[in-house]
């Protein structure tokens, strides 16, 4: 069976702190996605998601705050604007761009970043292993 | 290289249970820079926090992971204990292996693994942490208090009593709020008025309470214990400074408008004050029904003010002030019955919210407290009283309860009884939720001594029928249906946040939950604070509460003030985002970028300076420099490089 490696960035103020939910929750997901925790989801610099799938990763997820809610004001729309733009290049450097997601995950949902997790994980999984020669 | 102590914790069997240590410990061993790995029942503890201590010491460490609950909960505690033997604070760092691991999956090899790559990725970054030092910053001992209710008027004469100025804004021309329009207040039955009056003097002669009504919040920059914010004062057009409060102006002015503070049931007239006590007692001409203003006639006011304070000519005003923390207390408005087709969508002129009986209660009120309905002024010998109208009702209004409902309708049922000594009041109810000092034992003397009928089930349809009031209900007690040829009926209609207080979060960027109130930064432990540092909560725009709840939080809200204003400075996060001066090019990509100016570009040297204290350390900018030379302190791009690294190392 096919065990994806999975990245991701989470905001510490949101996501991260949703994660933290899902912990005291008690609830479970799949344990594929090891999670790095950052200040703001505008903090990750496009490279750092490229870097991560040269290294090996078949997926990166970003976790950031919903749209009007970033404690740092407006990082999240950067965030949207950078994985929109880095998206349409993965194309371009034969990886599927659904191997890339941007999710907004509030400190009160709990059950959704399971959800995600799950989901997340599962897509890669159907998208198998991630072949690059060069980056 | 640095030499970095591991501390693994088992959190009793919270990690131990699904995450095997030894083979953690193991793993640990071998990792380059790791020169010391120890595992603990519960590293938190006094003796845990001891082998941290005596570890770093005895094996030189400069650099320690603490793999163990969220770094929420102890990152604090455990930079702490590395502050204690000289470690640099932030040198210490936390690998979350609980919350986001051993809780969360069963697998034990699983969990094992994903804990080991969440340490080794954390290792990697405690091998490149900085020493930092905290930035100091001033704190301006100020206080803006947004909303004039009981709420704010608590919290702004708690904060000034404390020695501190305050700014008290309200948008209404008067302070007062909700509680000034209550008849009597539960459970003591002791006029709202009476009790609130005083406290609102003492707001306007506080000699450190500056009173600034009909004024809004226009603008908010800058952050805890220095913020810029800027008031508008709307267009009063009389001048209070010359203005005595004679109240000729009212007098003689033609132009009737329906009372807002008497929820319609009376008119005012067009150049008013709210109610007689208002503070200050100082008239506003509303422009919108003036004569003058529409037709360029009248200027009756004018012409009878002996002290020349009228002024047509008046414009909003500006004032910028710089405050160290902020009270939001923004109230309650109430669901309006417009929105329930069932009870007659408010087209039945004796079907009322429970605020406007509040105004036929009251003495102050348009009947002078005699119980009258509004469509004929006759007394209504049947009141029917319905709870929980919008409230608890996820599918079609909302789902919370409004709390007041139940103690404050059976206060009107009893004060109705007071007053119409042969009337008939009935409560249709859900549920009765008398929690609170007093409340249960108000309940049952409803029941025992003033003969309220308590129906419990709900109310399908309100319709107009002749002069009677058809109310068509269920008691599910008895189970059998329940219909009354009532004169009047009181809905407990629910409560919503201010209208306009979703705007204002946004200005301030703090957080609402589902149903538009403030979010608090936790529901427990932080209940008076926002997420947003220096940004405080207090009142129903928090959550609905009863008058000893509001009190008391504002009240909290305002020791949480004094207890900022009481540092000599406060410490702002050193992990911002500085500039490397040898690899700037100076294209000032960062300064578009950054939310707080804290960045600028000095362009005769070609590179850009930044302002550590109003860096907010989002690290937004280290992601748009084209050149790396903008790198957030202890999350370098070298940094989350490694870290990445590590996590795809297995």
């Amino acid at each position: 069976m096919f065990d994806p490696k999975i990245v991701a960035f989470f905001c510490k103020w949101c996501t991260s702190a949703g994660a933290d939910l899902a912990g005291t929750s008690r609830m479970t997901y799949k344990p594929n996605i090891v999670g790095i925790r950052v200040m703001c989801s505008s903090r990750v610099d496009p490279e750092h998601i490229l870097n991560a799938f040269k290294n090996g990763a078949e997926g990166v997820l970003i976790g950031g705050c919903h749209p009007g809610d970033c404690h740092y004001q407006s990082g999240n729309y950067k965030t949207l604007k950078r994985i929109t733009l880095l998206k349409k290049m993965l194309n371009d450097l034969g990886i599927d761009k659904n191997r890339l997601r941007l999710e907004w995950i509030s400190a009160a949902e709990g059950k959704r970043f399971t959800q995600v997790m799950d989901e997340f994980t599962d897509e890669i999984k159907k998208l198998g292993k991630l072949k690059i020669n060069q980056l | 290289m640095k030499r970095i102590g591991v501390f693994v914790c088992h959190c009793g069997i919270n990690i131990a249970a699904t995450v095997d240590i030894e083979s953690v410990v193991k793993d640990l061993e071998d990792y380059p820079g790791v020169v010391l790995v120890q595992d603990y029942k519960y590293m938190c503890s006094d003796p845990g926090q001891n082998i941290i201590k005596e570890k770093i010491k005895s094996e030189r460490l400069d650099g320690i992971v603490v793999a163990a609950c969220s770094p929420t909960l102890h990152e604090n505690t455990f930079r702490l204990t590395c502050k204690t033997v000289g470690m640099n604070p932030y040198s210490c760092e936390i690998a979350n292996i609980r919350e986001q691991c051993s809780w969360v999956h069963k697998n034990k090899d699983e969990a094992t693994l994903k804990a080991k790559l969440i340490i080794r990725s954390i290792v990697e970054k405690a091998l490149l942490d900085e020493e930092l030092e905290p930035v100091q910053v001033p704190v301006i001992r100020k206080a803006l208090v947004l909303g004039g209710g009981i709420a704010g008027i608590q919290a702004a004469l708690s904060i000034a009593n404390s020695g501190y100025e305050v700014i008290l804004v309200e948008k209404q021309s008067s302070i007062g709020g909700r509680m000034a329009q209550l008849s009597e207040t539960f459970p003591t039955l002791d006029c709202s008025q009476c009790i609130l009056t005083p406290k609102m003097v003492d707001v306007a002669q506080h000699e450190k309470i500056r009173l600034m009504t009909y004024s809004e919040l226009e603008d908010i920059s800058g952050f805890v214990g220095n913020f810029k914010v800027k008031i508008r004062q709307k267009a009063k057009y009389v001048d209070w400074d010359k203005c005595t409060g004679c109240g000729l102006c009212i007098e003689k002015c033609p132009k009737k408008a329906p009372s807002e503070f008497d929820q319609g049931l009376e008119k005012r007239k067009a150049v008013f004050t709210p109610f007689p006590q208002a503070v200050p007692n100082k008239p506003v001409i509303d422009h919108e029904n003036c004569t003058y203003f529409k037709t360029g006639k009248c200027q009756l006011c004018k012409i009878v003010c002996s002290f020349d304070a009228v002024d047509f000519d008046e414009t909003e005003t500006f004032v910028e002030e710089e405050v160290g923390a902020i009270v939001v207390a923004t109230g309650y408005d109430v669901y309006p019955v417009l929105n329930m087709d069932e009870y007659g969508s408010g087209k039945l002129p004796d079907v009322i919210d429970g605020l406007t009986f509040e105004r036929i209660l009251s003495s102050s009120g348009p009947t002078g407290g005699e119980v009258r309905r509004p469509s004929d002024g006759t007394v209504p010998k049947e009141i029917v009283f319905i709870k929980c109208v919008g409230s608890r009702d996820p599918e079609h209004h909302f789902p919370y309860c409004s709390k007041i409902c139940c103690m404050y309708t059976t206060k009107h049922a009893m004060l109705y009884k007071h007053r119409v000594h042969d009337g008939q009041p009935y409560i249709f109810y859900m549920d009765v939720r008398a929690g609170g000092k007093g409340y249960e034992e108000f309940y049952q003397r409803a029941q025992e001594e003033d003969n309220v009928i308590f129906l419990r089930g709900k109310v399908s349809k309100v319709y107009q029928d002749d002069d009677k009031v058809v109310v068509c209900g269920i008691d599910t007690i008895y189970g059998r249906n329940v219909e009354i040829r009532a004169d009047m009926v009181v809905l407990a209609m629910a409560i919503r946040p201010s209208k306009g207080v979703e705007e204002l979060t946004r200005l301030l960027k703090i957080a609402i939950d589902q149903n538009g109130f403030l979010t608090e930064a936790h529901p427990k432990l932080r209940p008076v604070e926002s997420l947003s540092a220096g940004i405080y909560l207090a009142g129903c725009a928090q959550a609905p509460k009863d008058i000893p709840d509001t009190v008391a939080q504002a009240s909290a809200t305002a020791s949480m003030v004094s207890n900022l204003f009481s540092q000599e400075y406060l410490l702002h996060d050193p992990l911002i985002t500085g500039v490397n001066e040898d690899l700037c090019s100076g294209c000032g990509v960062c300064v578009s970028v950054c939310p707080y100016d804290a960045r600028k570009l000095n362009k005769e040297e070609g590179i850009v300076e930044v302002n550590e204290v109003l860096c907010e350390g989002c690290g937004s900018c280290s992601a748009a420099c084209p050149s790396g030379a903008a790198q957030q302190k202890n999350f370098t791009d070298t940094q989350l490089s490694n870290m990445v690294k590590a996590i795809l190392s297995e």
